[in-house]
């Protein structure tokens, strides 16, 4: 009964979506009627995931839609259930935004936004739920063409249609690789259900060039190094709510699909299969976070951000693989536990993250770090909510963000003795990464916040910045809510996430003690965590300082310009830029960037200092790549002559070359 | 939880915080002695955050709440880490809810909060000192971690206490996983609390300084407590240490009660050594330039990251 409920919300969501078509110039219905109903029936998704989480069961469905004797397979199974929770979950607070955001005279008119922006969401919504590779792969396909129109909605702009073709081509070679892998799943049996799949038996060297098909096919859409340049394209040059939906869901679906082929249609993982997510996303984590640390456009530095956490899920991902593999399924199910808890977590920070640069940028028109500064004072509001999202993305307790990289840490500490030697020395070297890159992603986070929302206005038209609606409040509130509410009850998620370990690794997370606020997942290891009474003590400990200076002393304040070592004269200019913040990182990882410098000379009389950072990657890999491929297209090129009497030549020769086979046969 | 664990939970933190200034005068003595200066009282510190509260805070009219805040957030959060170390016992009945995980993370939070509080008002020096300090924080923090993962492999837990109580109980001396992450543990301790090699804490010049370049823009109340919350930081630092490499002297479970009158004085004569090793490194060393900063923290990490592979070659 849930999976139909689910379907209906979908099928809601589309319609709701072609209502907008009704006024297209309307923002008073899309943005006040349409986009709200939409994050309503977001919430009521997730409140049907959640019940089907809670219940732990296995729904099917086949609908006749589609092609003759080709039905539509649907199933509701807890793995679905997770992350139709989150897609629900984070698209209420994003819908809400939304509502308030798009106005008129911004590239596409809002009735059609709105119909592009709900079948993105179904078809998000599809995906999961799908159980046969044809409906999986229509609507991997919706979703990725409805988020390429929503990322070209400003199409006027060239470099915003040269980032959505860059988006397309990586979401279509990514598709190519999943239509590969599902030929391979199908093993024979050309049935092409995800029932058939799993029955499937595949011989070793089928099933590792099914498991590298679906690494690269998930890991274009994901994001995952070398295959994530389209990221830091689209992100920025989509409109806010559609960054925050890409990166917070989008994202998701690909891990989704990871897991669904990796640990469910594959059967039991060959352990060092393992090794290729771990050491792609070690290496994920490291690249994102340094590219975010460079940036000076807050959203692609929130898209870099984006690539380093789905670094840290591949290498959860990589973890779970390789102990599944191993047999040692308590540990998996902590490694996918951490995995799981971490996309939960992302969806609701870098959604809040993104929808908070969305506000700044309708409020400022600004994207440029170098341009902003000193907003705290003018946007009260997005500013305390994206301090949340900030504190909580930077790993630190008792908020979201902190709970997954414990249990990650855990997974990685008490590995144990695996019975390969060197993945038991790779071990410790990927937990220092991962430690490293969180501590990065703290630097990072330090630059994106003080340089927006801290500090003097950067430019003089920031003093007319305003804070943003009552909608966008909500959303905002709704998400940076999510944060705390996951960061302060992680076993009451752990326990509901139980039924999808149980499903894909075979074994639950222990819970080692009694107490219902203490996390304690290893047994016979005294390791635990309890983030409430953690804030409380926190909170105690503070208020009792505050407390004790004010009853002992005076709490005597005046205000007085800036001190600033007495010397004076301080203008906005002399704070740090994004480029002065990000110089250490650039100077210390220099052979990570290619960077073009224009740097004054000593007698300039209007010194002007430049620098731009670049990937290397577009100069190794994909500059060869294209010019290999536009010479392939060359080339065919030259037998396409574009006369009739060649073509039909070529058919002849065709036939005779075939009748010749089938002679010889 | 019996009612003498939850004295000794209030006790290391009241200790720690009513001790911590006498620890940087000690300090701040010994180095005197060493370079043959007459040596400042060891109650100056006391007297100097005296007078610093009693004054007027003024602060700069563009400081946000957040400005106001920082100073009492930092400060509670040493505080609250000074629960969590066992400096004198080991059954604290916060053990369960916080881990080194936790502490490394609630020094993360510290400062991050300081970072912010420098970046808020918008000054030359407040950024540049916010840049420096995540540039030492980013590698400092992974390293005290993997650093206390050799010792959480060794007792097969991340609480502190718990892996005090361990390495308490075992051979007197180090494994080798655990002498490679000592001296880890030293760079990282120096750079952590703006010793010399990394910051001079007694200098204001421009191009190295990187804590006192935070709060400049501090006075009065605010600043003592950041100065006090400093103080604090390098004593918690130093029970780390005494935690993870000298957990000799410390109220172990089945001493009980008793111990606590062993622990007081044995913490206290454990401090003035430390204090006088540091006053001797500071001493014996020059001042780095900023831009070998990394160079000498990325020493400590991989240093760090050694100790547990050699702790899992060896299988100790």
């Amino acid at each position: 009964m849930l999976l139909v409920g689910c379907v209906a919300l979908l099928l809601s969501w589309t319609a709701i979506g072609f209502a907008g078509l009704v006024r297209p110039r309307s923002v008073l219905l899309t943005g006040r009627v349409l986009f709200p109903l939409g994050a309503l029936l977001g919430l009521a998704l997730a409140a049907l995931a959640g019940a089907s989480l809670l219940g732990g069961g296995v729904e099917r469905l086949i609908l006749p839609i589609g092609l003759p004797n080709l039905p539509m397979h649907l199933r509701l199974d807890p793995l679905s259930s997770i992350f139709l929770l989150l897609l629900g979950a984070s698209s209420f607070g994003i819908s809400l935004f939304a509502g308030g955001y798009f106005r008129v005279g911004e590239g596409t008119a809002p009735g059609l936004l709105c119909l592009q922006y709900h079948l993105f969401l179904a078809s998000m919504g599809l995906v999961l739920i799908a159980n046969d590779a044809y409906s999986f792969l229509v609507a991997w396909e919706v979703m990725a063409l409805s988020s390429y129109f929503l990322v070209t909605t400003q199409h006027r702009i060239p470099e915003i249609r040269r980032a959505g073709l860059i988006y397309l081509v990586m979401a279509h070679v990514g598709a190519l690789c999943l239509l590969l892998c599902f030929g391979v799943l199908q093993g024979g049996s050309w049935l092409f259900t995800f029932h058939a799949m799993r029955a499937a038996h595949l011989s070793l060297g089928w099933a590792t060039a099914a498991f590298g098909l679906a690494l690269v096919g998930f890991g274009a859409k994901a994001g995952l190094v070398p295959l994530h340049i389209w990221l830091p394209e689209a992100h920025p040059a989509a409109p806010s709510p559609v960054s925050a939906l890409m990166s917070g869901v989008m994202l998701k679906t690909a891990v989704y699909g990871m897991l669904r082929v990796g640990l469910d249609l594959l059967g039991r993982p060959v352990w060092w299969w393992g090794l290729a997510p771990l050491v792609l996303g070690l290496f994920t984590i490291i690249y994102g976070v340094l590219f975010a640390a460079v940036q000076t456009d807050m959203k692609r530095l929130l898209a870099y951000s984006s690539v380093e956490n789905v670094g840290i899920v591949f290498t959860g991902i990589g973890l779970t693989i390789i102990f599944a593999g191993s047999g040692l399924k308590v540990l998996a199910a902590l490694a996918l536990l951490a995995t799981l808890y971490h996309c939960l977590n992302h969806a609701f920070m870098k959604s809040l993250l993104f929808l908070g640069t969305g506000a700044v940028l309708h409020a400022t028109k600004e994207r440029n770090l170098g341009r902003l500064g000193g907003l705290i004072h003018r946007m009260p509001w997005v500013a305390w909510l994206t301090l949340i999202g900030v504190l909580a993305i930077a790993g630190l307790p008792p908020l979201n963000g902190f709970v997954s990289e414990w249990l990650m840490l855990q997974a990685f500490l008490f590995t144990g003795r695996l019975p390969h030697a060197f993945v038991n020395l790779l071990i410790p070297m990927g937990m220092a990464l991962v430690v490293l890159g969180t501590a990065l992603a703290g630097y990072v986070m330090v630059k994106f916040y003080g340089v927006i929302f801290l500090g003097q206005p950067r430019e003089a038209s920031l003093a007319h910045a305003h804070d943003c609606g009552w909608l966008e409040r909500i959303g905002l509130s709704w998400l940076a809510l999510g944060c705390v509410a996951l960061g302060l009850f992680p076993l009451q998620v752990i326990r509901a996430l139980g039924s999808v370990t149980h499903q894909l690794v075979g074994a639950v997370v222990p819970q080692a003690s009694s107490a219902w606020w203490l996390l304690a997942p290893v047994p016979g290891r005294s390791v635990s965590y309890g983030p409430l009474v953690f804030l409380m003590a926190t909170l105690a400990v503070v208020l009792m300082t505050v407390l004790a200076v004010r009853l002992a002393y005076h709490q005597r304040v005046r205000r007085g310009p800036a001190w600033d070592c007495g010397a004076g004269g301080l203008t906005a200019r002399m704070q740090d830029t994004a480029e002065g913040f990000g110089q250490p990182i650039r100077n210390l990882f220099q052979p990570f960037f290619e960077i073009e410098r224009e740097l004054p000379e000593p007698a300039d009389l209007a010194p002007r200092y430049r620098i731009v950072v670049r990937e290397r990657i577009w100069r190794l890999l994909y500059a060869p790549l294209v010019g290999a491929v536009e010479g392939l297209a060359n080339a065919a090129a030259r037998i396409q002559r574009g006369r009739i009497s060649v073509y039909l030549l070529y058919s002849f020769v065709t036939l005779l070359v075939l009748l010749a086979v089938a002679l010889l046969r | 939880m019996s009612a003498i664990d939850w004295i000794t939970q209030v006790l290391e933190v009241v200790a720690a915080v009513a001790a911590a200034p006498a620890l940087l005068g000690w300090l701040n003595q010994c180095r005197a002695w060493l370079q043959n200066r007459r040596a400042p009282s060891l109650w100056l510190p006391y007297r100097n955050l005296h007078k610093l509260f009693r004054k007027e805070a003024v602060i700069a009219e563009n400081a946000s709440p957040l400005f106001r805040i920082a100073p009492y957030v930092v400060f509670g959060t040493m505080g609250l880490a000074a629960g969590i170390i066992p400096s004198m016992g080991t059954q604290l009945p916060l053990v369960g809810s916080a881990d080194a995980i936790a502490l490394v993370g609630l020094f993360a939070a510290a400062r991050m909060f300081m970072t912010l509080a420098a970046m808020d008002v918008g000054t030359a020096f407040g950024t540049m000192g916010a840049r420096r300090e995540m540039m030492v924080g980013f590698l400092a923090e992974p390293a005290l971690l993997m650093v206390i993962f050799v010792a959480s492999q060794i007792s097969s837990s991340t609480a502190l206490p718990v892996i005090t109580e361990h390495l308490a109980s075992g051979r007197l001396g180090l494994s080798p996983g655990l002498a490679f992450s000592a001296v880890a543990f030293i760079l990282v301790l120096l750079a952590e609390n703006a010793r010399i090699p990394v910051d001079n804490p007694a200098t204001h010049l421009e191009l190295t300084m990187i804590h006192e370049a935070m709060v400049l823009e501090y006075s009065a109340r605010h600043l003592a407590l950041m100065e006090w919350a400093a103080q604090l930081k390098l004593f918690n630092y130093i029970c780390i240490g005494f935690a993870l490499f000298f957990p000799w002297g410390v109220a172990t479970a089945h001493i009980g009660p008793v111990g606590l009158v062993v622990a007081i004085p044995a913490l206290a004569i454990k401090l003035a050594v430390a204090g006088a090793g540091l006053a001797v490194i500071e001493t014996l060393s020059a001042k780095l330039r900023v831009m070998r900063i990394p160079e000498f923290l990325g020493t400590a990490f991989l240093l760090a990251v050694l100790g547990l592979l050699v702790h899992v070659l060896l299988g100790t």
